[in-house]
């Protein structure tokens, strides 16, 4: 099946509306889709329902955990705003980042009717503290249920995966998933993959950490399980590297009118990933990001060719 | 914690160096204009350094306690905590800081100061390089310290002062201890681990001044050295 589809914001509602229509027109979509219309935002199917969301969504590591200063509060409503009015929905967050998660509810607060793909983690020790830690990381969120559940950094797995699998089946939660970064504990990642029925993988992955390419990635094709792709920019140190310098003129054979969105579309073009989640404090970038899931994607020898450009850097 | 040492330091980082000063900055506009009387207490304390009297030790002890609480809660409790979850541990130790300070400085007068060539009171004699290093602490923390932000390129607005940030206040507290007649290294542990604490936040964050708490930690702990295993010879009686 392939899972590479365009729509408009009111296609996604629809969608999302009735996933098991979305799921037959994901499964009817041509193949080698790669491209989306000009000002629709690309859009993927999670694997194991159909249901499509936008390709790129929004990370809060470091850039929402602003604690009480009310300014930058104020400047996180106005990301969050940006990437609602821009077609996004996935938010990705974690107990583990400090105000993030409290500072995210006060951007849903403040929004209104915004209606996130709520995605965050249980990150505890303890597997019989997982179920109050989630309910307060509803509470802080502000959301009646989140859509996915994470264990991070596989921090005690077995007993967290207990807790989800058992909120799914109860209706309390969508989907399940796990998560790792930065290539750490793949091969422990990978025997939870074959042996758990999961709904999403979260691994990093860009032009230069491409580990995942190897085993990861068509594991989680195999298996039916989405891919959310975290640190797209290694934390921003892929882009510090590069500083000012020109962006080579074939990018923008794809569209690319930064070094942001060239690393963006070269993730987008591996198509097992669901959805790249990179994180901001500015408005402009995420609308940059955005911009990288609207219009063509990188075929392999475009993706090869960004991999070795980066791999140069 | 597994593959351990897979991690860098900058994994360890929860907040952005924006969010981390823009803490500062809220902070002194919240508490201005105690600054002035933290400044004043901390020249009062150089000059009880300088000119030692009996009950010195005790009211250095004494105030620096206060200090220690009022940053704990004022600070870390506060600000820190809203983005980092480690806070309140090291809120836990700026706390027992100031209870050994107050139990063993206050209380049991165990860090009375040195004193200088040329003094004649209290019988006591020239501690060398280490009591001027502890005298040139505490002045430094009161005054210099504060301007490293700002020298660093952040905003005055976000300077961190004695009395009212950790830094400035470990800095002289080291001060203090490096200055007493004898070096009592319970009371050093905590605020040298804090330069080893602060040092490595600011350098995970890139910070220009990042070496500052670590060098400040080196040399109040060779002063200490020297005092505790080279400097018997001068040590006075009590």
């Amino acid at each position: 099946m392939d899972r590479f589809m365009s729509l408009d914001r009111r296609a996604l509602l629809a969608g999302l509306a009735a996933t098991g229509v979305a799921a037959g027109a994901a499964a009817l979509a041509p193949r080698a889709l790669a491209r989306t219309e000009p000002g629709t935002v690309l859009a993927r199917a999670i694997p194991s329902s159909g249901e499509l969301v936008p390709a790129v969504g929004l990370g809060t590591w470091i850039t929402f955990n602003v604690g009480e200063d009310a300014e930058a509060r104020d400047a996180c409503v106005e990301v969050v705003q940006a990437f609602f009015e821009g077609g996004g929905r996935m938010i990705d967050s974690s107990p583990m980042y400090g105000s993030s998660q409290a500072v995210i509810g006060h951007a849903l607060g403040r929004l209104g009717a915004a209606a996130p793909f709520s995605a965050d983690k249980v990150w505890i020790s303890s597997g019989s503290r997982g179920p109050a830690q989630i309910e307060e990381s509803r509470r802080l969120w502000g959301v009646s249920r989140f859509d996915l559940l994470q264990v991070h950094n596989l921090l005690s797995w077995e007993e967290h995966l207990e807790t989800l699998f058992a909120m799914k089946a109860e209706g309390r939660l969508r989907y399940v998933g796990i998560t790792t970064s930065e290539g750490r504990r793949h091969a422990e990642f990978e025997r939870i993959m074959r042996a758990q029925p999961l709904d999403f993988v979260q691994v990093t992955y860009n032009p230069v950490d491409r580990e995942v390419e190897e085993r990861i990635l068509p594991l989680a094709r195999e298996r039916g399980m989405g891919v959310i792709v975290n640190r797209p920019f290694q934390q921003g140190a892929l882009l510090r590297r590069i500083g000012r310098r020109p962006l080579p003129p074939w990018a923008a054979e794809i569209g690319c009118q930064s070094w942001a969105q060239l690393s963006l579309k070269f993730i987008l073009g591996h198509e097992t990933v669901t959805c790249a989640i990179p994180a901001t404090t500015s408005v402009a970038h995420v609308r940059e990001n955005l911009a990288a899931a609207r219009g063509a994607l990188p075929d392999a020898v475009m993706r090869r060719r960004i991999a070795d450009l980066f791999g140069t850097l | 914690m597994s593959e351990w040492w897979t991690y860098a330091l900058s994994d360890f980082l929860l907040f952005s160096p924006r969010t981390y000063y823009r803490l500062f900055a809220l902070h002194n506009a919240a508490l201005w204009p105690a600054h002035l009387l933290a400044l004043a207490l901390g020249l009062a304390g150089v000059w009880m350094l300088v000119r030692p009297a009996s009950w010195h030790g005790r009211a250095l002890a004494a105030g620096l306690a206060a200090h220690w609480l009022w940053v704990a809660w004022t600070f870390l409790l506060v600000r820190y905590a809203t983005i980092n979850w480690g806070a309140g541990y090291i809120a836990a130790g700026f706390v027992a800081e100031a209870v050994l300070l107050l139990v063993l400085g206050a209380l049991g007068n165990r860090i009375p100061p040195a004193t200088g060539p040329g003094w004649t009171g209290q019988g006591g004699t020239d501690m060398g390089w280490p009591r001027a290093l502890g005298i040139g602490l505490v002045l430094f923390a009161l005054l210099l310290q504060p301007l490293a932000g700002p020298l660093a390129g952040r905003a005055l607005a976000e300077a961190e002062l004695f009395g009212m940030a950790p830094d400035p206040t470990v800095t002289a507290t080291l001060g203090v201890l490096v200055a007493a007649k004898r070096i009592r290294w319970e009371m050093l542990a905590i605020p040298l681990l804090w330069c080893a604490i602060s040092g490595a936040t600011l350098w995970a964050m890139e910070a220009p001044d990042a070496v500052l708490m670590p060098a400040v930690g080196v040399l109040s702990l060779s002063a200490a050295l020297a005092r505790s295993f080279g400097g018997r010879r001068g040590t006075a009686a009590g």
